[in-house]
């Protein structure tokens, strides 16, 4: 596990096999996911521990991730299995936590698990 | 990744809140990139100009960092949504503009030239082989590291902005001389810039960081641009190397077969209501080599060209703005095709462009069917 942004929280996952393309597909009011090709389609990613892949698409997607933050829809926490620069920075500077894990922990996290995340941890993530 | 006592110091906020938001984007960009250390930049480029995309969060974000933040180097930014000498006549709302100037005003403010550009490369001096920049656009990072022997990683608007105020980067794999571990052997005959995008879209869909390309002679700036353009459209690649590669290296084919896939991704429409030229933005060899193709002919539609204003101003000295407005051309500095908030479903279904990154995004974010067409073709076709 690779720790990119720190920090202590605990919620319920929501879980995508899906790439989210910030820019453009999460509203930055309510934190609806708007493609309907998606996965997670109509359904808000706010206060979930948010579990995808990777971020996709424009760089300005770091903004949106900054965006949903300051409107109160944001996740409490995003894992992912591969770093991505604009969901690093925009979680950096959104302080939402992040981390990166393993294929195999990845494929241990499912919807509707409630879990703890704490990165100052030796074990961050705990299932409750 | 290893800091400094001094870069610590500035992560645990010793030297005030805009420093350490700085450091805490650096660090997680390091940490995504495997980077060991951070390294100075020369010279940062932007994106998060425009209001339709970093919208009323991103307003308010900069107006309150930029009471305090300064550029540290050479910091240059991406289009925004509209050229104020034309803007009345695109039906804009009152909102939009002021927010737009609010953004304009805070990166002036920070110390940041106002070039609204996404071919810094085109339009500023290139700096000595080798040199360390930091560009967020991605046909910039890409044209960068392949063409004008600038090393930056594809960068994300905040590690742009915080590399900018730091005058840092994180030592990433891109900075440093890698091999590609794939390569791309283009089978098209007879290419033209509308090839090379489409080339460029595949090789981002398929590659990682950086990819060889064989096959491929001398490309005009045009076509250089295009397949910048078309790879920092469809993924996180950001580097060209032309050659075959190390003999180990993954082989796959550009052919008629790949090509005509991404063709239809694109191409939705057989005909447009409007032309645009211009994402990546024209610089002024393109558009003198438009206004000698348009002599003597007109367009029998409207033809939207984008590109920056220190271009348009040398082009209205040069004469070729004159040409080009009697040839029907609307000509705009300061935006771009690309994520416009002029072109929208409300008054127009369907846009000619020669642009793959114009396509895509006019597509997926403006929501607007596209009809792809070569300039050659588009002059034959559109003009009389």
């Amino acid at each position: 596990m690779k720790i990119l942004v720190q920090g202590k929280t605990q919620g319920i996952i929501l879980k995508s096999q899906h790439s989210i393309n910030f820019l453009g597909t999460v509203d930055k009011k309510t934190g609806i996911i708007s493609d309907k090709n998606h996965e997670l389609f109509d359904k808000s990613i706010k206060d979930s521990i948010l579990v995808f892949p990777n971020g996709v698409g424009s760089s300005v997607g770091a903004y949106t991730i900054y965006s949903i933050k300051s409107n109160n829809a944001a996740p409490l926490a995003m894992i992912c299995q591969k770093a991505d620069l604009t969901v690093a920075t925009g979680c950096a500077l959104a302080n939402i936590p992040l981390v990166i894990v393993t294929d195999e922990e990845f494929s241990s996290l499912q919807t509707g698990q409630k879990i703890s995340l704490d990165t100052e941890s030796s074990n961050p993530i705990k299932f409750l | 990744m290893e800091l400094t006592k001094e870069e610590e110091s500035a992560l645990k906020g010793e030297q005030g809140e805009i420093m350490q938001m700085a450091y805490r984007i650096l660090v997680a960009t390091g940490e995504a990139t495997d980077a060991e250390k951070l390294i100075p930049i020369e010279w940062a480029h932007l994106s998060g100009v425009n209001y339709n995309t970093i919208g009323d969060a991103g307003e308010e974000f900069l107006a309150g960092i930029s009471k305090n933040a300064r550029v540290k180097v050479k910091t240059t930014l991406n289009p925004m949504g509209f050229d104020i000498d034309n803007v009345s006549n695109y039906r804009l709302d009152d909102n939009f503009i002021s927010k737009q100037l609010s953004i304009k005003n805070s990166y002036e403010t920070m110390g940041v030239i106002p070039s609204f550009s996404c071919i810094p490369y085109e339009i500023f001096d290139i700096p000595k082989e080798g040199t360390q920049v930091s560009f967020a656009e991605s046909n910039a990072a890409i044209h960068a590291n392949s063409f004008d022997n600038l090393k930056t990683n594809k960068e994300s608007a905040f590690s742009a902005l915080a590399s900018a105020i730091t005058g840092k980067s994180p030592y990433s794999s891109l900075r440093k001389d890698d091999s590609p571990n794939l390569t791309i052997r283009m089978k098209i005959d007879n290419p033209n810039e509308l090839t090379y995008g489409m080339l460029g879209f595949f090789a981002g869909k398929v590659g990682n960081n950086s990819v060889n390309i064989s096959g491929v002679g001398g490309m005009d700036r045009r076509s250089c641009k295009a397949l910048c353009g078309g790879m920092g459209t469809s993924g996180t690649c950001a580097k060209f190397l032309f050659g075959d590669g190390d003999p180990g290296c993954e082989k796959i084919d550009f052919d008629k077969k790949e090509m005509n896939d991404i063709h239809d991704e694109l191409n939705t429409a057989e005909k447009g209501d409007l032309i645009t030229l211009g994402s990546p933005q024209l610089g002024l060899e393109e558009i003198s080599d438009l206004t000698s193709k348009l002599k003597g002919r007109s367009f029998k539609k409207r033809c939207m060209i984008f590109c920056p204003r220190s271009v348009k101003e040398q082009a209205r000295k040069i004469g070729y703005t004159n040409e080009l407005e009697r040839a029907g051309c609307e000509i705009l500095a300061d935006c771009c095709t690309c994520l416009t908030p002029l072109i929208n479903k409300d008054n127009v279904d369907s846009v000619t462009t020669n642009s793959i990154k114009g396509a895509y995004y006019l597509k997926n974010s403006n929501g607007i069917d596209v009809n792809l067409k070569s300039l050659a073709q588009i002059i034959e076709d559109e003009t009389r």
